[in-house]
């Protein structure tokens, strides 16, 4: 199977001490990870990856992977299920050792201090599971004693992190009468016990419904403008995480395919045209002609499935001119909207046909 | 001079300093914690002592205790009359039983019963933290893994001690109270000997229990195999030793010249390797060790029966003498060293095995 992870290797007395330094070190060094490997890393970037890679056996579930994660940004890892999201995730935390490439979390190497990185960055996991039979306060307990935190301060950090997620009153409630978004947000709260400075998540959404979603979502939109938390989150649920990601990656077959923010990858996935669905009343000729006279269209095609609506090609955003000219012509516009803005399409575009998150031949 | 004390205290401190340095404060805060095991194994213990199956295994071991201590008293009255100057009395309170029923004694019981300690509580360590999902929520922690197996064991092993000390503290205070034996400092020390020796056992069986825990997903499979373990090593593994002894190594039918002899020594020696070779045969005969101390040699009159098969045979043979002599306890040590090495490599072997499988596993389910 797999080779033993990082942190099962003790320190020695002497590594110990040489440990320390390291920390000293680290403590002085406000920027991180100035360079890592062969591509420059961005200097506000707290989480570097380049070229880490993870084979079990023949099966290479992360494939060089390149990743800058910058300081305070909401960066979705988006793939389907078994895309390698998890164990990207789990070699940042110094809990999985790569096979091959380095990473840097907050300027140190995972794979050396995970003990340093742990207490830096909190984890909510895939599934996230308590001891059913404690309740909730004692489960992050447990963790503030886990972190070394002194009685007093984690009394005080449970207090505030509970009454942020909204569990104050069935904090001294046995874990197994909870429901799975209580869970959830226990979990956020519970990794933010060690006042991390970098906050992952795995599929924070999974098994939620609609409205729980939003109240996760909501929540950690407000940790990231109250505590300046960098979150990294992943999820194959695109829709849900688009309204609070800043930049996205996409994972496929253990690759990062594509980068950036969410305009940026519209455009790529685009080829560099955008197009607009345009639903209009009144002659259909006349409103084919108004929609091909507008400067920057490219093409104008009718849609074959609905004969009022037609899907216009153009270089740039076309959509006010578009209005402009439909309604001056006496063409009342009612539908308007730009493909490819959503991240279903975008990925749809992206990535080739797969299941199980490995391509097909 | 007075003026020159603050300089001098200065000096001395500076010494001081520099022959321990002190540390900084940030390195305080960060290191002077409790490390990762002892906060695990403090949680678990408190888990376990809270749990419903340490009170049904509790109330199991009292009744191994008391059962036996019920039937055991009337002879122990009897007994404690005839012994003259009271030799090993009080150990009777282990070693005696019903005259009907021999095998309705302490010690017999609890070799019996003890090993269920240490599957109950190993055998759901690991496993149960997989399938609840905590296992990634602790070891994302800032804590080495290998301290949430350390943790884990230790907490089993400090539970399974109380609960042994509790039985022995009752079965004790049974006798110091309702049977009016004292124990002298020699019994005293063989009960405590006693009790770390089975403490050892059943810590091998937790290290199995773990073991199981850690390499069978489902608690449920490593409860079964544990157990089935249990009953096949403690109730059937004599009659399977012996079956499996035969077969290797048959005694000679007729022993009658020199050569026969020599033969059935030797396929003797090999019988009684074998089935030393179960856990639960060395747990038997070093317990006897401790808690029958009559010394096999002076009591086989000599040097020439020897070697005999098993301590028990030693044992027995002496039982039938009329005056039997006491080992001292460093006497009774030194013949059960070999068994408790042997024990506790066993233990370190399931350990390590448990350790080694652990560390090498994903975290990931």
């Amino acid at each position: 199977m797999a080779t033993p992870s990082a942190d099962d290797r003790r320190p020695s007395v002497r590594g110990i001490r040489a440990k320390r330094d390291v920390r000293r070190r680290v403590a002085g060094a406000t920027q991180p990870a100035a360079r890592v490997g062969a591509l420059p890393a961005d200097p506000r970037a707290v989480i570097v990856a380049r070229g880490l890679t993870k084979r079990y056996g023949d099966f290479t579930a992360v494939d060089h992977l390149d990743l800058d994660i910058r300081s305070g940004e909401v960066f979705g890892l988006l793939g389907p299920n078994g895309a390698g999201k998890t164990t990207t995730v789990l070699m940042l935390l110094g809990l999985s050792e790569p096979t091959s490439g380095t990473a840097r979390v907050v300027g140190l190497d995972p794979a050396r201090q995970p003990l340093e990185v742990k207490s830096r960055v909190g984890y909510l996991p895939d599934n996230v599971g308590f001891y059913g039979n404690l309740t909730g306060r004692d489960n992050m307990r447990y963790t503030a004693r886990l972190n070394g935190l002194p009685r007093d301060v984690a009394e005080r950090r449970i207090d505030q992190l509970l009454a942020d997620v909204r569990l104050s009153e069935a904090a001294d409630r046995h874990v197994e009468t909870y429901s799975r978004g209580m869970r959830q947000r226990l979990g956020i709260a519970d990794a933010l016990v060690k006042e991390p400075s970098i906050l992952i998540l795995d599929e924070p959404t999974i098994a939620i419904d609609p409205s729980g979603v939003d109240e996760i979502l909501g929540l950690l939109r407000r940790l990231v403008d109250e505590r300046k938390l960098t979150i990294l989150l992943s999820s194959h649920i695109l829709g849900q995480v688009q309204s609070i990601c800043d930049r996205v990656g996409f994972f496929s077959a253990g690759r990062l395919i594509a980068q950036g923010r969410l305009d940026e990858l519209a455009g790529l996935a685009g080829g560099g045209q955008l197009t607009f669905e345009v639903g209009a009343e009144g002659d259909p000729a006349d409103v084919e002609r108004v929609l091909g006279e507008v400067s920057g269209v490219k093409r104008v095609e009718r849609e074959t499935a609905d004969p009022r609506k037609w899907l216009v090609v153009a270089r740039t955003d076309v959509a006010a001119a578009l209005t402009g000219a439909l309604a001056s012509a006496g063409h009342p516009v009612f539908h308007l909207r730009r493909r490819g803005e959503d991240l279903l399409e975008i990925y749809r575009n992206l990535v080739p046909e797969e299941v199980d998150g490995r391509r097909i031949a | 001079m007075a003026a020159g004390s603050p300089d001098r205290l200065a000096a001395v401190r500076r010494g001081w300093d520099r022959l321990f340095p002190p540390r900084a404060a940030d390195d305080d805060r960060k290191t002077r914690h409790a490390p990762g095991w002892r906060v695990i194994a403090a949680k678990e213990l408190t888990d376990h002592v809270t749990s419903i199956r340490f009170l049904v295994l509790l109330v199991i071991l009292a009744l191994a205790a008391a059962v036996p201590l019920y039937f055991a008293s009337g002879q122990i009255r009897a007994a404690a009359q005839q012994v003259s100057g009271g030799q090993a009395v009080f150990l009777a309170l282990f070693t005696l039983g019903s005259d009907q029923f021999t095998f309705l004694r302490a010690d017999t019981f609890v070799a019996l019963l003890a090993p269920l300690l240490g599957i109950a509580f190993g055998f759901d360590a690991i496993n149960v933290e997989r399938s609840e999902g905590t296992l990634p929520r602790l070891v994302s922690q800032p804590i080495h893994r290998d301290d949430v197996i350390n943790g884990k064991f230790l907490a089993g092993l400090g539970v399974i001690a109380l609960t042994l000390a509790a039985m022995v503290t009752l079965v004790t205070g049974f006798g110091m109270l309702r049977l009016g034996i004292v124990p002298d400092i020699s019994e005293i020390f063989r009960i405590v000997l006693w009790l770390a020796l089975t403490v050892l056992y059943v810590g091998l069986w937790l290290a199995f229990g773990m073991l199981l825990s850690v390499l069978l997903r489902r608690a449920a499979s490593a409860a079964l195999i544990g157990f089935g373990t249990w009953l096949a090593i403690v109730i059937f593994g004599s009659l399977l030793i012996t079956l499996a002894a035969n077969l290797i190594a048959p005694l000679p039918a007729t022993v009658t010249t020199l050569a026969d002899q020599q033969q059935d020594l030797a396929a003797r020696q090999t019988q009684q390797l074998i089935t030393r070779l179960s856990p639960h045969t060395l747990y038997v005969e070093a317990t006897s060790a401790l808690l029958t101390p009559v010394d096999p040699v002076t009591a086989q009159g000599g040097a020439a029966n020897y070697p005999a098969r098993s301590i028990d045979e030693l044992i027995q043979a002496a039982d039938q003498r009329r005056i039997p002599s006491l080992l001292s306890v460093d006497q009774s040590l030194l013949l059960i060293w070999p068994h408790v090495v042997a024990l506790v490599a066993m233990t370190v072997l399931c350990f390590a095995a448990a350790y080694v499988a652990f560390m090498r596993q994903e975290v990931r389910a």
